[in-house]
């Protein structure tokens, strides 16, 4: 897998919070990613283009188990650089379909709009401006499979192993009349 | 080279003789815990047969009793999921209702040496029963009740040795909000939690610490299970367990050493416990509107035994809205039964029904743009407890009670 795109620089310790508020998780899928990193960057939503990259520092998305990749994925962005993603968050960017890499020194080698050049098969960031190229760190390929597959429930369905999706509903019938 | 405690763990449960920081590796799940969270219509999907069902635990914590149709749709589902897959280990609201974490350690659900998942980052709680307990999110989740295998990627392991006992009125709160005021966070690695110190923890106090490594980022935080730990599960399960103790020579990041009887009382800044905590002293005088004990970190008996005592006799001072939420609906029932709840409420807290709530502003206690809350619960990030306006400073349940009564925050050694 081999992407470019145009991006945006955040901070370290991007929490969950920022990235998914509580309210928000009650929302429908769609409805969540209008809503990312409202408290610290109002209006950024609104700019990203489908395509777009997240560049970050350390310990990208620390916090919740609460969806928040889907909902990064949600504005548009294809890509997480970051000094580092914490563990949770980096499985939810797996299992949702959202490419994410640690790259050290990615911070400093990119200004925001700078276009990166992904490569998640040699594990390689290049900036096309600077031309410089960092390595990032590697995952195995089932990871890379889950990823290229748009996340692990697609595969799950692919594989028979989940129930249809039912429209949400109230209580079970009762055995008894009352 | 020997393993730590976690890779040992992660080792027994990938059926392999050896695990290194930076492999990935399967393991076999041991325990797989849903909560009422699972079931949002737009993130739950059913297996077609949930791998192990003697496995797997049900519990409604997030929002119990429901607050709303949306929530009280989650519990349908969730129901319907417990009476398909003949789940028995089911936590409706009712007498065994509480927060998962709380009723993970009330149940011995979470067996040494073994691995427990659940989607919520604070699952990291399980560890003080040295057991591999992470939060996993919710596709993962499904991905466990369909097939009972997960992934870990093996991160390298701090160890952390205490010595001393943590004076009078201290929590293991002021001892994580040390820990990451002296190192920071700690992301991508384990920490090990041992040393002579631990053994004058209750096993309370070694959980409120596990839980909130979650706040330090660690990837898995552990205790040995020592004599304690093992015959207090002895007493709730009859499930085989086997721990896990680190090898001698096993090789760690750091090896840091505490003297637990030299801390004092720590307060957390708003916005996160990283590099933001001052002793409360210092931070005495600060205004706040609201004051709150609960969470599956500090929701436990001695939690609410410590703010009975400071606050008995007392006023809660009127400007101060006091919330105490008890870990467990079972911890509630002692609590009533020992004279601690009328001790709360005689001086002024309201005392809600057991659930995640203000902790994550999800009922009873949100906050309004402006407002400050000091808080014994688990997580202080802008917008956690409602508004992302709102501030939130975080202490253990003492310094909390003793901040409710003055309106300020406030040294809890000042009312022993």
């Amino acid at each position: 897998m081999k992407l470019k795109g145009k991006t945006w620089k955040f901070g370290n310790d991007i929490n969950t919070d920022l990235l998914l508020p509580v309210p928000v998780v009650f929302m429908p899928a769609e409805e969540q990613a209008k809503h990312v990193m409202e408290a610290n960057r109002p209006g950024w939503v609104q700019q990203v283009r489908p395509g777009d990259v997240i560049v970050a520092g350390r310990n990208f998305g620390m916090g919740s188990g609460r969806p928040a990749s889907r909902a990064v994925k949600g504005t548009g962005i294809v890509c997480v650089l970051a000094e580092s993603i914490n563990g949770l968050c980096f499985r939810n960017s797996v299992n949702f379909g959202l490419w994410a890499m640690e790259v050290p020194g990615v911070h400093a080698a990119f200004e925001e709009g700078d276009i990166a050049e992904v490569d998640f098969e040699a594990f390689t960031v290049r900036n096309a401006r600077s031309k410089k190229v960092l390595k990032g760190r590697p995952f195995p390929q089932n990871l890379r499979d889950i990823l290229a597959a748009g996340g692990i429930i697609p595969m799950l369905d692919a594989q028979g192993l989940l129930l249809p999706k039912l429209p949400p509903r109230g209580a079970a019938p009762r055995a008894t009349g009352r | 080279m020997g393993m730590t405690m976690i890779e040992k763990i992660l080792a027994r449960s990938a059926g392999v003789s050896k695990v290194s920081p930076g492999e990935v590796v399967t393991v076999d799940v041991e325990t797989a815990v849903v909560i009422d969270l699972n079931f949002l219509p737009h993130d739950w999907r059913e297996p077609k047969k949930v791998w192990s069902p003697d496995k797997c635990v049900v519990i409604f914590d997030h929002i119990a009793p429901a607050s709303d149709e949306r929530s009280a749709i989650l519990h349908t589902t969730g129901r319907d999921f417990v009476r398909n897959q003949k789940i028995k280990r089911f936590h409706d609201v009712g007498p065994d209702q509480g927060i998962a974490h709380q009723l993970v350690a009330d149940f011995g659900y979470a067996l040494p040496g073994t691995v427990l998942v659940c989607v919520d980052s604070h699952t990291c709680s399980g560890g003080a029963f040295n057991c591999a307990a992470r939060g996993i999110g919710g596709p993962e989740l499904i991905y466990v009740l369909a097939t009972g295998k997960t992934w870990f990627q093996v991160g390298t392991t701090v160890r952390y040795e205490f010595h001393g006992a943590l004076p009078p009125v201290l929590n293991s709160k002021d001892l994580i909000i040390h820990i990451a005021n002296v190192y920071g966070d700690h992301a991508t690695q384990n920490v090990e939690y041992a040393g002579p110190g631990v053994a004058n923890m209750s096993l309370n106090a070694r959980r409120t610490l596990s839980t909130m490594s979650a706040e330090i980022s660690a990837e898995f935080a552990t205790f040995e299970a020592d004599e304690l730990c093992q015959e207090y599960l002895r007493s709730r399960t009859d499930r085989p367990f086997e721990p896990q103790f680190p090898d001698p020579d096993a090789s760690y990041d750091d090896v840091r050493t505490i003297d637990l009887s030299a801390l004092e009382p720590l307060v957390a800044y708003p916005d996160t416990i990283v590099k933001n905590g001052r002793p409360v002293r210092e931070a005495a005088g600060e205004r706040v509107d609201q004051a709150f004990i609960g969470s599956c970190a500090n929701g436990t008996l001695d939690d609410l035994e410590v703010a009975a005592r400071i606050v008995k006799g007392r006023r809660v001072d009127s400007r101060v809205r006091f919330i105490v939420t008890p870990g467990s609906q079972a911890i509630y029932r002692e609590a009533l039964r020992r004279g601690y709840i009328a001790d709360l409420m005689e001086a002024g807290a309201v005392v809600t029904a057991s659930t995640c709530g203000a902790c994550a502003g999800l009922s009873a206690g949100a906050l309004a743009p402006g407002e400050r809350c000091i808080t014994a619960s688990t997580r202080n990030y802008k917008g956690r407890m409602g508004s992302q306006e709102a501030e939130i400073f975080l202490a253990s349940p003492a310094t909390v009670a003793a901040t409710a009564l003055r309106g300020t925050i406030t040294d809890p050694r000042e009312f022993i």
